[in-house]
């Protein structure tokens, strides 16, 4: 059982909760991820680490209420605990020292982005970061990416606060305006990972993204999270879940993303008739 | 009927038949589909035993089983006595009743089956198994003194749970380190509930916690710990039974399609996730009305008649070799058959067909035919040309086989692999190119048995212990 030991509001439906677990906690590298199962009847999820604290022996995640996991799992307080927790999974981001690098979050991603914008940082790179949201109350960890970046450029999609448009527009400034990068990283939901890359496939500019297909065990024994790279099948949970954005098939990976749409819908049909609990309890 | 009951009598018994669930009610519940003997069947099938002077049933059982021992101790209806005897050499005899290849291992050796009609020692085994579990008497076996030594074990399956049940008798401190969060490997997300009911499993992973073994779950040695790290913190010995974890895929054209399994995924959400249950349990799994399953082995089986389970119309086999190739086991075969599965022999899938929102809608195939034996010795199946038929498919289950997962292997340098991933280990010993370090079930052999890798557990256990005490 793994105990939550701090929980916090950062946005409209999206929570952050710091977890014990010292061992993952120890071990974890930016980029990495967790999976998680609450109780006895929870599927698997994966969650990016997003931060983590060796000497309390604590992990960050950072989550968005879509569904009825992430709703069940926001209902949690400081105190309560998760049945399973795995970790670390996945290859870290691989970090050197490329020059200037382009963090780019979308959304919840975010989330991901801090842990790498910081570990770019700590490794002499020009970070210069583009987070965006829908609106103003969904934007996370302004102050955080502020802290990691040389430079911060926010932008929401409404206007609401910041640029008004997407962080593809703000990243079409930059590169309009001349602005050098050696490297982009691109985190967010698909749509956007995908109009970033073929943005930056125009400037031949190296773009990771960070993928979030459907996972079950996680470990690289079932393939639910396969994906096209490069023409090739890789499992996002043990390849990954870095890759090359330029040869990612995006458009099957957004398929793949909706195999259980029917099913998350009536999960959480009848979870809100039941009140907001599982089965009853 | 007993042991003194003159050999003709005996052979004039038939072989007493497994009652078994009626195939239309079964294909819709997950219920086991034997019930078991009752005592008074286990008894005639039992007198029917010639307990042989040189039983060559022995022989064929890769644990070596004192099989016309507890067979006769299931005469003098001593059952309980019967559980302890085959627990002497085998530690999972509920589960190895239940799936173990009888029909290859002892039964085929017996002197009865000659006649076609060799003792059920498999349904023995299971009878005289279930009954101790129902007794629910724990009865604490001989230990020996702690050594002080620490042994890790990487993986819960049938291989790690049998050395664990081993080493922690003799006295060393056991640890199991499972990637999973539930223990069992194989025997819990592998194979499905109707054929080993998981309270089963629970109970043997259960029985060896009360013998001191320690089971830390959602440990996936090669992330959180690499095999050298834990040499480093205090464990004198490692032994590797991660088993052969990574789903093959055909590769052709379609296979990332919504509505396209590996049978691990498959099985996984199934076995281990419950999602049969679902919505009661969370984890979704499609449920496709006409479902292709490709693969002639145990796993095809077991994944063909969840599909039918979870409310397919059809179900289909689909194996490129004829009937008399088929690696599954014959019961099972007869299962899937008597539940209405239907089998497309001599057919190879070359390409999966979707519609425009990524679900599967198709599958084109080709006629084969059976040429000259390839290396594995069986017909090697060659494609008749301009044969292609579309087969009318919403699901397709990929059972063709598994590999190992390489994750164990890619974490320690000095691990020795062969070709095809597979961990390099002494036949007889499990020992490793790595000091201390020992292997045994499939990241050893390839795809096997549960009851093979339980002998390859025993065989490291032994040397193991040897080592640490040296």
């Amino acid at each position: 059982m793994f105990p939550i030991v701090e929980t916090k509001l950062l946005a409209t439906a999206v929570k952050q909760f710091k977890i014990y677990a010292p061992e993952i906690a120890k071990k974890r590298r930016p980029g990495q991820f967790v999976v998680l199962r609450i109780n006895e009847e929870g599927e698997r999820i994966p969650l990016t680490i997003a931060d983590a604290d060796p000497e309390a022996g604590t992990i960050t995640i950072i989550f968005q209420e879509v569904g009825k996991s992430t709703e069940h799992l926001g209902k949690l307080k400081t105190g309560e605990a998760i049945a399973d927790l795995i970790g670390p999974l996945g290859v870290p981001t691989h970090i050197e020292k490329f020059g200037t690098v382009v963090c780019i979050g979308g959304g919840i991603g975010i989330a991901p982005v801090y842990p790498i914008a910081k570990a770019m940082r700590e490794a002499g790179n020009t970070v210069i970061s583009i987070i965006g949201a829908r609106t103003k109350n969904l934007l996370i960890l302004e102050e955080e990416m502020a802290k990691v970046s040389h430079a911060l450029k926010v932008s929401t999609d409404d206007g609401s606060y910041g640029y008004h448009g997407f962080v593809s527009d703000v990243l079409q400034n930059m590169l309009d305006e001349g602005m050098h990068m050696d490297l982009v990283v691109a985190i967010g939901p698909v749509p956007m990972m995908r109009v970033v890359c073929n943005v930056t496939r125009n400037h031949k500019i190296k773009t990771v993204v960070s993928l979030n297909p459907i996972m079950v065990d996680a470990t690289g024994m079932c393939g639910a999270c396969r994906v096209t790279v490069g023409g090739r099948t890789r499992f996002v949970c043990v390849d990954g879940p870095e890759f090359d954005g330029h040869e990612v098939n995006f458009a099957e990976l957004v398929k793949r993303q909706r195999a259980y749409l029917d099913q998350e819908k009536l999960a959480l049909e009848i979870y809100h008739r039941q009140g907001g609990t599982c089965s009853g309890r | 009927m007993t042991d003194e009951t003159p050999k003709k009598k005996k052979a004039q018994i038939p072989r007493q038949k497994m009652p078994e669930q009626d195939p239309k009610v079964r294909a819709k519940n997950f219920d086991e589909v034997p019930f078991g003997y009752t005592p008074e069947l286990a008894l005639l099938e039992a007198s029917r035993c010639l307990q042989c002077k040189k039983p060559s049933c022995i022989e064929g059982c890769p644990v070596s089983i004192d099989i016309p021992g507890f067979i006769s101790l299931i005469l003098k209806e001593d059952f309980l006595g019967a559980a302890r005897k085959i627990k002497e050499m085998n530690s999972l005899p509920a589960v190895c009743g239940r799936v173990c290849p009888q029909e290859d291992q002892c039964e085929k050796m017996c002197v009865l089956d000659k006649k076609g009609e060799p003792v059920a020692i498999g349904r023995l085994e299971r009878f005289a198994a279930d009954f101790e579990r129902r007794q629910g008497e724990f009865i604490m076996p001989p230990m020996e003194r702690s050594t002080g030594k620490k042994v890790a074990v990487v993986g819960s399956g049938p291989a790690g749970l049998t050395l664990a049940g081993d080493l922690i008798k003799k006295g060393h401190q056991v640890t199991i380190f499972e990637a999973l969060h539930k223990a069992g490997g194989v025997l819990v997300y592998g194979i499905p509930e109707f054929r080993l009911p998981k309270a089963i499993v629970q109970a043997e992973v259960d029985y060896l916690q009360k013998l001191g073994v320690e089971i830390r779950t959602n440990m996936v040695i090669g992330k959180i710990y690499t095999v050298d790290e834990l040499l480093s913190n205090g464990y004198d010995a490692v032994f590797l039974g991660t088993g052969a974890g990574l789903p093959t895929f055909m590769n052709i054209p379609g296979e990332n399609l919504n509505g396209v399994y590996s049978a691990n995924e498959y099985l996984t959400r199934s076995n281990l996730m419950k999602a049969y249950l679902f919505p009661k349990y969370d984890t979704p799994i499609a449920r496709g009305k006409k479902v292709a399953v490709l693969g002639g082995g145990n796993v095809a089986m077991d994944a063909a008649r969840t599909a039918l389970r979870l409310g397919a119309e059809d179900v289909y086999i689909v194996y490129r070799r004829s009937k008399k190739e088929l690696p599954a086991r014959i019961e099972e075969v007869h299962h899937a058959e008597d539940e209405g599965i239907k089998f497309h022999f001599l057919t190879l899938p070359v390409e999966i067909l979707g519609n425009e929102d990524g679900w599967v809608c198709g599958m084109r195939c080709q006629r084969m035919e059976l040429g000259e034996p390839d290396e594995s010795g069986r017909r090697r199946p060659i494609p008749i040309p301009g044969s292609e038929f579309d087969l009318e498919v919403d699901m397709v289950i990929v059972a063709i086989g598994t590999g190992a997962n390489p994750l164990i292997p890619s974490t320690t340098p000095d691990l020795k692999t062969n070709k095809w991933g597979y961990i390099i280990a002494h036949p007889e010993t499990g020992a490793t190119s790595k000091k201390g370090v020992y292997a045994g079930g499939d990241i050893v052999t390839g795809s096997a048995t549960v009851i093979l890798a339980m002998g390859a557990g025993r065989k490291a256990a032994q040397a193991i212990h040897k080592y640490l005490i040296s």
